[in-house]
């Protein structure tokens, strides 16, 4: 129940994302990162002549490690897509008008969400077979298929919530209506309530898919060649100099910034365009 | 109490389920010391944590517009980027740069360990969420309240502290406690710079016992009961410091 008011006690709250940075644009990254990765090497160009700067090194490792950071994009894609698949089919569970059906689907969902994502990933890796045989046809399971599958497991779960929570917030109307009109449940909601869902569900939906993009660096401490790892033995492989740890993780940090921070401006302005004014 | 140990022992002979945790004393003691370093982690991270959100939100409706710019900066940067690759980032990097200190044997330390480098990357991490949380909340407080402060007084840090900050709380609530739940979650991440935490134990016993499917299901389990035990907590005390008529 609410109450018109000329003072009310509280406003009504809204989750606003935080203002842009400076107003930057996509582009703005580029001369962002030059001039970070070249004030952290001049930080340090003064010592060791006859070693190669930060910056050179840096650039010497650079195509590697944009390499090692495009499989963490396909990681991360192929995560998603596996994710969302078997998530919209638990979310649609969870709305089962089935009870054993709708409780087994939310048991899942809650045990996947409450798990941590390192830990669902260390389960996928140890307790995954390296290969299966199907029909004396060995199929073997690479170190990075087990990482989508591990990291698609706590995708499905926060997919079948966003699924759940986008039916659940349609107002029944659309529910009663639709029955009104003799539409059978299967119609209502393919028809009616689920396209109505999509742009509710757009949002929420690439947050996920932005942490998961952040979450595959998970894959580097159960040993996927990923960005982090080839960081890492890029840095080796210099002999641990100290001065080039903070550029080489600067490198890294700015990689996942420059990828991960236009999806959330994208996310917001989505926000903003299908918000409901009521 | 022995007894109840001892009978995982005969599980492990008779069925060949390892629970070495149970009924081996010093695995037991590691594993408790795990499970305390995650609490205690999780405890500091998230005092840290509300208290960066509570000084960045201040901030942010700083009349300053560099102040603002900074904050922003901050949060977009921890928010965007992968928290695993900020602990790297401040423990092998920054951790570097800083100078080592004299320890009690006479040899060189650095300034902060593993767990004081993991508290301090996830208390940012997690602080530039609750900025933001903060922030919807500040906002939420009707301008009415302040100017009636205002009129009454108060200064512009009492205004926050009394009047803003305990409304703004209540409603913030729900969102707080969401990232709180995910911060317990994310404390696993210190294990990549070993932290002993219930990860890492549980890492350490199965690399003696390969035991690895048990001890994986134990911890998920384990981390179930851990978030489910805080969930529940958190949704009693939502319960009971809701505004009545309001939302």
């Amino acid at each position: 129940m609410t109450y018109k008011t000329d003072l009310p006690v509280m406003m009504p709250v809204t989750q606003r994302k935080a203002e842009p940075f400076l107003r930057l644009k996509l582009w703005h990254g580029v001369p962002i990162a030059l001039l970070f990765i070249i004030a952290t090497s001049l930080a340090f160009a003064a010592e060791g002549d006859e070693k190669q700067s930060p910056l050179a090194v840096l650039m010497n490792w650079a195509p590697l490690l944009l390499q090692g950071f495009i499989f963490n994009l396909v990681i991360s894609v192929s995560a998603m897509s596996l994710g969302t698949a078997v998530g919209a089919l638990l979310g649609l569970g969870q709305i089962s008008p089935n009870r054993a059906m709708s409780g087994s689907s939310w048991i899942i969902t809650q045990f996947f969400r409450n798990a941590p994502w390192l830990v669902l990933l260390f389960f996928a890796m140890f307790l995954l077979p390296f290969e299966v045989s199907i029909f004396g046809l060995a199929i073997p399971f690479p170190d990075w298929f087990k990482a989508i599958l591990g990291l698609s497991l706590p995708v499905m779960a926060n997919v079948s919530e966003i699924v759940r929570g986008a039916v659940k917030s349609l107002p029944s109307g659309q529910w009663e209506a639709a029955e009104s009109l003799a539409y059978t449940r299967r119609q209502t909601l393919w028809l009616i309530i689920l396209p109505q869902c999509v742009k509710r569900m757009l949002p929420p939906w690439m947050n996920l898919y932005s942490i998961l993009t952040m979450a595959t660096v998970l894959a580097s401490i159960v040993g996927v060649s990923e960005v982090m790892t080839l960081t890492g033995r890029a840095l080796s492989a210099e002999g641990g100099r100290p001065e080039l740890l903070a550029p080489f993780y600067g490198f890294v940090l700015l990689l996942f910034f420059a990828y991960c921070y236009p999806i959330a401006r994208f996310t917001v302005r989505l926000e903003k365009k299908f918000a409901v004014i009521n | 109490m022995e007894f109840f140990f001892e009978w995982f022992r005969v599980l492990y002979q008779e069925t060949g389920i390892n629970l070495p945790f149970l009924y081996d004393s010093y695995d037991r003691n590691r594993m408790f010391d795990g499970f305390l370093t995650t609490i205690w982690l999780s405890l500091v991270c998230l005092f840290f944590s509300v208290i960066i959100g509570v000084i960045g939100a201040w901030l942010q409706a700083s009349s300053f517009t560099w102040t603002r710019r900074i904050v922003n900066g901050y949060i977009q940067l921890f928010r965007n980027t992968p928290p695993l690759v900020q602990l790297y980032f401040f423990y092998f990097a920054i951790g570097t740069l800083l100078p080592r200190v004299e320890n009690d044997w006479g040899g060189q330390s650095p300034l902060f360990g593993s767990f004081a480098w993991a508290a301090i990357s996830l208390s940012f991490f997690a602080g530039a969420f609750n900025v933001e949380i903060f922030r919807s909340g500040i906002e939420a407080v009707p301008k009415s309240t302040v100017e009636a402060a205002e009129a009454l007084g108060f200064s512009k840090l009492q205004i926050y502290k009394d009047i803003t900050l305990p409304l703004a709380f209540r409603v913030v609530l729900p969102a707080l406690n969401n990232n709180l739940v995910n911060l317990v979650k994310t404390t696993t991440l210190a294990y990549a710079i070993a932290v002993p935490e219930m990860l890492y134990e549980a890492n350490q016993i199965w690399s003696d016992n390969v035991n690895v499917t048990e001890m994986m299901i134990f911890l998920l389990l384990a981390y179930f009961a851990l978030v489910g035990v805080l969930v529940g907590g958190m949704n009693r005390w939502e319960r009971s410091m809701k505004i009545p008529g309001y939302g």
